[in-house]
């Protein structure tokens, strides 16, 4: 009978296994706050219908057709007005620089050329590099115009609303004219790909010298910190490199990603997105006392990287709290900087921007882990 | 006088989490000494050592260590000693040769290459120097750690429990070795539980609960602390140490085979107590030195026992 399951045996494994899960707090805390970070993301923070998303005017004529359009796309809430601009440069460099992703060109004479029956034509320019973002204020465009055509045609004027459409929109959607999603998606997943593993890799290969105990061998000799972090976290940053390389070749023979923008900027741009990587590796390994441990943290920062950098789901669509949060995260920026310089053509002065936040987000994270690294030293 | 100290250190306190782990402790350790480093497991061994070789800063206390300061000149500490750790900590994953001549790098050593072939012929490994770390057994891991320590010739070795789970044969060749090397001139710093290790050493430091208790020439201990032993044969001893451990006059009693070693400081007491035995004819009571084993087991249960007082 010695070979019977024995139900007091189960429960002393179970409860041994219960002791062992509270005690390990890193873990524990990650079987909490993980669903809960998922259910608050996808629950409150994600929305793929984005709304008032920052437009911007060039008003070449003025009148009450075109102030009821404008007031017509405000109330629509899918647009966002911000200001004016005053020349189609000004325009595309808004679109270019992601401070708008719409710009309404009134033409000269519109108000008149209504009048005529002329159909003049009203230009709504999108920045499809992210077509999700843009679909439904373009969709609802032409049924905003009506409104506004058969409220402000009345009486006298009503001649004018009637056939041909007194007003043709012309929706121009800049830098990826198909809407083709993966346009957006590829080049966003350079950002994901670079975080996952230079954060992941940093974190264990530094935590595993401390768990094993060699670390304690290494700096009993004479070598300095600092010679011991760069030669760590050098070979990785060879790693990023070749990531890199692997991702634009196949960005560009499988998906057909254009890049238009300037390398030096892209070059600029990755390196400084590799090193604010490895910083934060750097100090999750100051944090977890295992690789376990050290696997676990990079995971829990890489959920946010994906939900709410804007690399899944539009960043203008997320509620004030989730961008704020979202803004804290570098693949963010990194995310913007690509696809401004791969799908919008963008310089280095178009990035600088980016790089400044990416900068700031680093100097934090550098300023942490030293001081955590001092700590965990003695 | 501090010429001939290789370790000059005093009031060394190091707090962790609000508890003092070594609490004003000095210690003296001659050059070319062979100095024994004695506790229970937790009594702070390993962190005196770390901060006598520059690893940990002490929250308070100075000193000098083969004549830098260690407070200031840990990196010249590091030069010159050293440190084999408790746990095996050289790469798993690397040769032996290859972790050798790591340590080697670490250390800038010239003629990188003839010192790294040198310590694997020294070590008896050189046939099998490109076979993985991770696959030695304890002991060759342990030979390993040390040559590994003494591959930039230091003019002082920091051994911290370095024959923890090495066979008694292992154990023999490795003090053979430390021998070698202290007659050569290097200072050694041993920590270990093992009295047999301890008989080895020329001085001896016994530390609990982060304070020093004793110190001094290893000769010398027994008499320092005052113990008189007398060494008991005869039948059923096992009731007889049940009976002994009951009484108060008797400091310890310690089973050796077929033999009770009884300890005590109070000479007279003891005396009495053999006169009385050795009248009833049963067992026989003779008068021996007291060793250090004795002197170690006194000390660690007196310790314990000063440590429950002042808890409660």
């Amino acid at each position: 009978m010695r070979w019977r399951f024995s139900p007091a045996r189960l429960f002393a494994v179970l409860s041994k296994e219960f002791v062992q899960m509270r005690r390990d707090k890193i873990t524990f805390v990650m079987m909490i706050g993980v669903p809960i970070m998922q259910l608050l993301i996808f629950g409150y923070a994600i929305n793929s219908d984005p709304r008032h998303l920052p437009t911007l005017v060039e008003m070449a004529d003025e009148g009450p057709v075109t102030r009821a359009i404008l007031s017509g796309m405000q109330s629509s809430t899918y647009f966002d007005f911000q200001g004016i601009v005053t020349s189609p440069e000004a325009g595309d460099k808004a679109l270019r620089d992601g401070s708008a992703n719409f710009v309404v060109v009134v033409p000269p004479n519109f108000e008149r050329d209504i009048l005529r029956g002329l159909s003049p034509e009203i230009l709504l320019s999108a920045d499809a590099s992210d077509p999700t973002a843009v679909g439904g204020g373009a969709a609802a465009m032409a049924s905003i115009i009506n409104t506004a055509v058969t409220q402000t045609l009345t009486g006298p004027l009503s001649y004018a609303a009637g056939t041909p459409p007194p007003i043709s929109v012309v929706i121009h959607r800049q830098y990826n004219p198909e809407g083709n999603t993966s346009i957006n998606i590829v080049p966003g997943l350079l950002g994901v790909i670079l975080s996952l593993t230079m954060v992941m890799i940093t974190a264990v290969a530094i935590v595993r010298e401390t768990e094993k105990g060699t670390m304690e061998a290494l700096i009993a000799t004479p070598v300095r910190p600092l010679e011991v972090m760069l030669g760590k976290i050098l070979p990785y940053v060879l790693v990023g490199y070749v990531q890199t390389i692997v991702f634009l070749i196949a960005s560009q023979v499988l998906f057909g990603v254009p890049f238009i923008g300037s390398r030096l900027a892209f070059f600029v741009g990755f390196n400084l997105y590799i090193v604010v990587n490895l910083a934060l590796g750097f100090l999750i390994s100051t944090v977890a006392r295992s690789q376990m441990q050290a696997m676990q943290i990079s995971f829990f920062t890489l959920l946010p990287t994906i939900l709410l950098s804007g690399f899944m789901f539009p960043f203008a669509a997320m509620p004030g709290w989730a961008q704020a949060i979202g803004s804290a995260i570098p693949a963010t920026h990194f995310l913007r900087l690509v696809r401004k310089v791969m799908l919008k053509g963008a310089d280095i002065t178009d990035i600088l921007g980016d790089l400044t936040n990416i900068s700031l987000i680093m100097l934090v994270i550098v300023a942490v882990a030293l001081k955590r690294y001092r700590q965990t030293l003695d | 006088m501090t010429a001939e100290l290789a370790i000059s250190v005093r009031g060394l306190t190091k707090i962790f989490d609000g508890r003092k782990v070594v609490d004003d402790f000095d210690m003296e350790v001659p050059k070319g000494a062979i100095y024994g480093f004695l506790g229970p497991n937790g009594s702070g061994k390993t962190t005196t050592i770390r901060m006598m070789c520059g690893l940990l800063t002490p929250d308070a206390g100075a000193g000098h260590c083969l004549g830098f300061d260690i407070l200031s000149e840990q990196n010249s500490i590091k030069e010159n000693v050293g440190y084999m750790t408790q746990r095996f900590s050289l790469y798993a994953d690397l040769t032996i040769r290859e972790n050798l001549d790591f340590i080697a790098r670490m250390y800038r050593l010239n003629s990188r290459k003839s010192r790294v072939s040198e310590a694997l012929v020294n070590l008896g490994l050189a046939d099998r120097a490109n076979q993985l770390a991770g696959t030695l057994s304890g002991g060759w891991k342990q030979r390993l750690a040390l040559a590994a320590c003494m591959i930039h010739k230091p003019a002082l070795l920091l051994l911290d429990e370095p024959t923890a789970g090495v066979d008694p044969k292992a154990r023999r060749d490795f003090w053979d070795e430390i021998r070698k090397l202290s007659a050569q001139g290097v200072t050694v710093l041993v920590s270990t539980h093992y009295m047999d290790e301890a008989v080895q050493c020329d001085f001896i430091a016994y530390i609990a609960y982060g304070k020093k208790l004793i110190a001094g020439p290893a000769s010398d201990i027994p008499g320092m602390i005052g113990l008189h032993t007398w060494r008991v044969t005869g039948p059923a001893l096992a009731d007889l140490e049940l009976a002994l451990r009951k009484d108060p006059d008797v400091g310890q009693v310690a089973r050796f085979g077929a033999v009770l070693h009884l300890s005590g400081t109070d000479k007279a007491k003891l005396l009495a107590l053999a006169t009385r035995y050795n009248a009833e004819g049963v067992y026989t009571w003779v008068h021996k030195e007291a060793e250090l084993e004795e002197a170690f087991i006194y000390l660690m249960t007196g310790v314990e026992d000063n440590f429950v007082s002042t808890k409660s």
